[in-house]
């Protein structure tokens, strides 16, 4: 594979985009995927579409592959002497907020991305209900290092911020940052598109990365109007086991794929997931989902007529923190996976997709 | 297109104490639905009224260079719905929209059907703040078959409009107010190549629920909630960086969802260039119709100008009259012009 | 002896491209109390071309003397000391997975979600946290102490460090305009300031540069520094916090500590040592006659190396000067580069008009 998949992730991950701000990210995919897209499309509320055309006969179904390429991040509520306030997009816990490096793109006087860091007052600044374990969001500050006047030349309320953790290789063929929720998915895709472009395919395919995933599926709950996919995978991260994280919803990183069964999901679509897994020797692992998945997935399945979905899942430490960790494997795997079931499907594939 | 005319300052007064004191909670919208069509009906080109009672009035026809915009700005208010009247003629409730048991202390309500009533609770222990259950409504009857209502009856709260000069006060500004900004830029839009629908909508306080059938009959390119939002201007409020007086506030977001950076810009973009004051807004709770037109079909650009209401959810709603004013020029400016996103 | 000294008629002081290199060097390194080793490497390097002696003593800190030349010179003895708080792995779980613990006052609200680096060859690794999703709303109003937290490296990492390895926040100094950013800025400024001074010492004092260790656990490298060096006068050069943030309801800031921009921060008294009046009086003196802008730090809770400075062998009259900084103990501080210069220009000044018979004046 040509791809240098450890650059591109760190890329993807370098990149801005926080959910309803994802021009920057944007761009940086629509580079990564051009070599392998016949054409492109941004939906009406910022959700990046690239088509790869099949080779069956026209009218041709289409498969839908989206991984969201929203970041989760704060935004700026207020300005005083010279500090911000700010509110999460997104979850945010705020406990691991204390001493995060963050970018703060400011807006006022040009586009200026500025280094800051979050910080805690000390405990006579704040009033007694803020009480002495961890800092509600709403008492804790951004100090971007300038004197006030130069804050308010360069920043305003509604200004948006990101995690500044920079990449950082681990052992054992691991990434860690921030974001790989779920550019890490995004990555996923480019490995499909790119395995796709060698291979034929009867099928149209469509590799969408949506937009405002984290606050509320906004991308997945439109697209599709303008889309129409016949059906959709869905790749996003899912919790890996780890320090503090164990027991039936966490899965090794690493060591397979976990594919979600739940009410998002057709069961005749993740069979036939589970069979080309098998055939082509990737391991894979079910992940259980009783009452949904709390990805696109769940707002796809339910636009205008009901799209059929299925996902696939890429294991992730300490997720929402800005020290993510995903092993590259995995994400080469989710990519070979969507590849070869894409590249299988026969044009009456949808026959055989029915309840009982 | 329909005529146009600016509303003088003393009309558009009277046109906002007109609004605010029409009863109205979600799904008893058909008096405040009647009083806004009378105010509008020479001034729009088509009016309609959809399945849900959302009324909709369009002005213009989409011409080169133009957008069909949807303005959305909800006409029901919060109120009560009676679920029991017991023995002795006092009734329990149940909220329509977000009610606050403090708002609620002998606060006097109005119903449908005319009959009024004052709200009473029952013995508080210590100082807690009592929920709802605890309250009830007396009308003045002392049985259940001598009272003038019953199950399923509305109300809302009861409050005269109050001029203090600079700033008015009412209940339900939230969101009265911003149906009297839509009326006032449906009157003043002069010819335009948008094909502009003002949205007089129901049942938001309830879940945003009339935008959401509106937006999906009116399938509009661009979305604008017309809203109420918090200020921050008050002694120990909350943090929030919109004061009354200060100008319309352009949203940022609030919990509902992010209006699109591009509206926003081109928000800001008007406002300088009319020289009207604004503020930014970023609201960490509430919701309004913005989130239901951004969801329709295959999404839709939104965004939404508010006006900054002390005491949001009381019985005294206050708004800065200059913000008003600004809004509704603010608002005329950005629909009478090609729009332009970058 | 000293192989070369810089001519000492009047230093002003600079935060140029090489001192920026220098401070980057001893900001960036590794060096949390009971291991010091890279810090006190850096140092060496730097001052024995200006020094007359320099060692290592049993508990690792580094005694640099510059003899004066003038006739009546005092013994001035100026710590900063070289250690950082941070942590120690104290459990290998496998995996790369390791358990540790605090070295030093850190706030464990600071540790959750942060990049770190362990050991001599600063392996990096991650403090995570649980995903939010996995918390529940009551979970989340309770702090994640260290040793519900673990150090992760990565699966493998296990081969790459081990029990008894310590480490800290993986920050790198960043100048930030006005401003610089970076761990361990205390006290690796104060290092930085008294390396300055031995390079520059005026000849009228004989200079005993104790770069100590141990101070984040209990100011037990000064203890035994002090011993050795015998002074006549004890300054130790550390760093303050400045809490000069806005109050969340505006009511004013009556504990503030220090402020940035306020200038070097002269102490009173802290915790640990009621300052000598004599010497206060000499650096307020000192910044008032060269135009140094200066500040008091509140009287307050805290301590520097000169609360053991002061009570060895028959006392030392001592006093302590700092830079003002935001956010010590966490993974950044930040302080103003016209602060630490500032700070240093007023030592140099300080020690440059100290005349022998400061001792004889009564004033406290």
């Amino acid at each position: 594979m040509t791809l240098n998949l450890k650059q591109h992730l760190k890329d993807l991950i370098s990149a801005p985009g926080v959910s309803a701000y994802e021009d920057p990210v944007r761009e940086i995919i629509a580079k990564a995927w051009k070599p392998y897209a016949d054409q492109f499309l941004t939906t009406n509320l910022g959700s990046l579409c690239a088509f790869q055309f099949g080779t069956g006969d026209a009218p041709r179904p289409l498969v839908m592959i989206d991984a969201h390429m929203d970041a989760i991040g704060m935004m700026v509520t207020g300005i005083e002497d010279g500090f911000l306030r700010f509110t999460q997009i997104g979850g945010v816990d705020p406990r691991i907020l204390p001493g995060q490096m963050v970018t703060v793109h400011g807006t006022l006087a040009g586009r200026h991305d500025l280094p800051g860091m979050v910080v805690m007052p000390a405990p006579f600044l704040l009033p007694p209900e803020a009480g002495s374990g961890p800092l509600d969001m709403k008492y804790l500050l951004v100090d971007l290092g300038l004197r006030p006047e130069e804050v308010a030349r360069l920043v305003r309320v509604g200004d948006v911020i990101s995690f500044a953790q920079q990449p950082m290789e681990l052992d054992g063929e691991t990434l860690a940052g921030h974001t790989l929720d779920n550019r890490a998915s995004v990555a996923a895709l480019t490995v499909c598109l790119e395995t796709l472009s060698r291979q034929q395919h009867l099928w149209d395919v469509v590799a969408v990365a949506a937009a405002q995933e984290e606050v509320g599926g906004i991308g997945a709950a439109t697209d599709p109007v303008k889309l129409k996919p016949t059906f959709a995978i869905v790749i996003d991260v899912t919790f890996a086991s780890g320090p503090g994280s164990n027991g039936w919803r966490c899965s090794e990183l690493g060591k397979g794929l976990p594919l979600t069964w739940g009410i998002n999901d057709h069961p005749a679509l993740y069979r036939a997931l589970v069979n080309t897994a098998e055939e082509y020797d990737i391991p894979i692992s079910r992940e259980p989902a009783p009452s949904g998945s709390g990805t696109d997935a769940f707002d796809l399945q339910v636009v205008e007529g009901g799209i059929p979905v299925v996902e696939i899942n890429i294991p992730l430490r300490y997720m929402h923190t800005p020290v993510e960790i995903v092993a590259l494997k995995d994400i080469r795997r989710a990519g070979r996976l969507m590849a070869a079931f894409i590249s299988d499907l026969p044009l009456d594939f949808m026959t055989t997709i029915q309840w009982e | 297109m329909k005529k146009n005319r600016q509303l003088a300052q003393d009309e558009l007064l009277n046109l906002l104490k007109t609004l605010v004191e029409t009863p109205g909670p979600s799904g008893s919208e058909s008096t405040i639905r009647a009083t806004v069509l009378a105010n509008i009906k020479d001034f729009a080109d088509e009016i309609q009224t959809d399945a849900l009672g959302n009324l909709i009035a369009r002005k213009g026809t989409r011409k080169e260079g133009g957008k069909r915009v949807m303005v959305s700005a909800h006409m029901d208010e919060i109120g009560l719905m009676i679920t029991h009247v017991d023995d002795n003629g006092f009734a329990r409730f149940l909220p329509i929209g977000g009610i606050n048991a403090l708002t609620c202390l002998g606060g006097r309500v109005l119903f449908m059907n005319g009959t009024r009533g004052v709200i009473g609770v029952e013995r508080l222990e210590g100082t807690n703040i009592p929920t709802l259950d605890k309250l009830f409504i007396d009308t003045g009857a002392t049985s259940r078959e001598d009272s003038k209502v019953g199950v399923g009856d509305v109300c809302g709260f009861e409050r005269p409009f109050l001029d203090l000069g600079q700033r008015l006060v009412a209940k339900s500004m939230d969101n009265r107010v911003s149906a009297a900004v839509a009326i006032a830029a449906l009157h003043a839009l002069p010819e335009n190549p948008n094909e502009v629908y003002f949205v007089f909508s129901v049942q938001e306080e309830v879940g945003i629920r009339g935008a959401i059938t509106a937006a999906y009959g009116v399938d509009p390119e661009i979305g604008m909630a017309l809203d109420v939002t918090r200020t921050g201007d008050t002694p120990k409020s909350a943090k929030m960086e919109v004061s009354l007086g200060k100008g319309p506030a352009i949203k940022v977001r609030d919990s509902s969802f992010i209006a699109d950076p591009r509206i926003v810009e081109w928000m800001i973009r008007e406002a300088k260039a009319q020289n009207i004051p604004y503020q930014m807004e970023v609201l960490e709770a509430g919701g309004t119709d913005g989130r239901a037109m951004q969801l329709t079909r295959a999404g839709v650009p939104t965004g939404c100008l508010s006006l900054g209401c002390r005491y949001i959810h009381s019985p005294s709603e206050m708004i800065d009259r200059s913000d008003l004013v600004n809004a509704i020029a603010l608002l005329v400016g950005l629909l009478s012009k090609p729009i332009i996103l970058d | 002896m000293a192989k070369n000294k810089k001519d000492t008629q009047k230093y002003v002081p600079v935060m140029g491209e090489e001192e920026l290199a220098l401070l980057t060097k001893l900001s960036n390194a590794l060096a949390v109390s009971g291991e010091e080793q890279e810090v006190r490497a850096i140092v060496k390097d730097e001052v024995t071309p200006f020094a007359d002696s320099v060692e290592t003593d049993t508990l690792g800190n580094l005694l640099v003397t510059r003899h004066g030349t003038a006739e009546k010179r005092l013994r001035v003895m100026i710590a900063a000391h070289m250690d950082e708080v941070g942590f120690m792995l104290v459990d290998d779980e496998g995996n790369g997975i390791f358990e540790f613990r605090v070295v030093g006052g850190v706030d464990e609200r600071q540790l959750a979600g942060k990049s770190i680096m362990v050991g001599r060859d600063h392996v990096p690794g991650v403090i995570g946290a649980k995903a939010i999703h996995l918390t529940t709303p009551d979970e989340r109003k309770q702090t994640l102490r260290a040793d519900q937290l673990r150090v992760d490296l990565g699966p493998g990492g296990s081969g790459k460090a081990k029990v008894g390895d310590r480490g800290t926040f993986a920050t790198h100094l960043q100048v930030i305009g006005p401003s610089l950013r970076g761990k361990a800025l205390d006290d690796r400024l104060g290092v930085f300031n008294l390396i300055q001074l031995v390079k520059h010492a005026p000849a009228n004092v004989d200079l005993l540069a104790a770069f100590t260790v141990q101070e984040e656990v209990g100011l037990r490298g000064a203890r035994v520094a002090a011993y050795s060096f015998n002074p006549q006068i004890g300054i130790a050069m550390d760093s303050t916090p400045a809490h000069d943030l806005p109050h969340f309801d505006g009511e004013s800031n009556e504990r503030y500590n220090t402020r940035l921009d306020g200038g070097p921060a002269i102490y009173l008294m802290d915790g640990a040592t009621i300052g000598d009046r004599r010497l206060v009086n000499w650096l307020v003196e000192t910044a008032q006659a060269e135009g140094i802008p200066w500040q008091f730090r509140q009287p307050n809770l805290g301590g520097t190396d000169a609360g053991a400075i002061h009570k060895t062998r028959a006392g030392v009259p001592s006093v302590s000067v700092s830079v003002p900084q935001r956010y010590l103990h966490s993974a950044a501080g930040l302080v103003r580069i016209d602060d630490c210069v500032n700070t240093l220009r007023l030592m140099w000044h300080a020690l440059a008009r100290l005349d022998a018979s400061i001792l004889l004046r009564q004033e406290n």
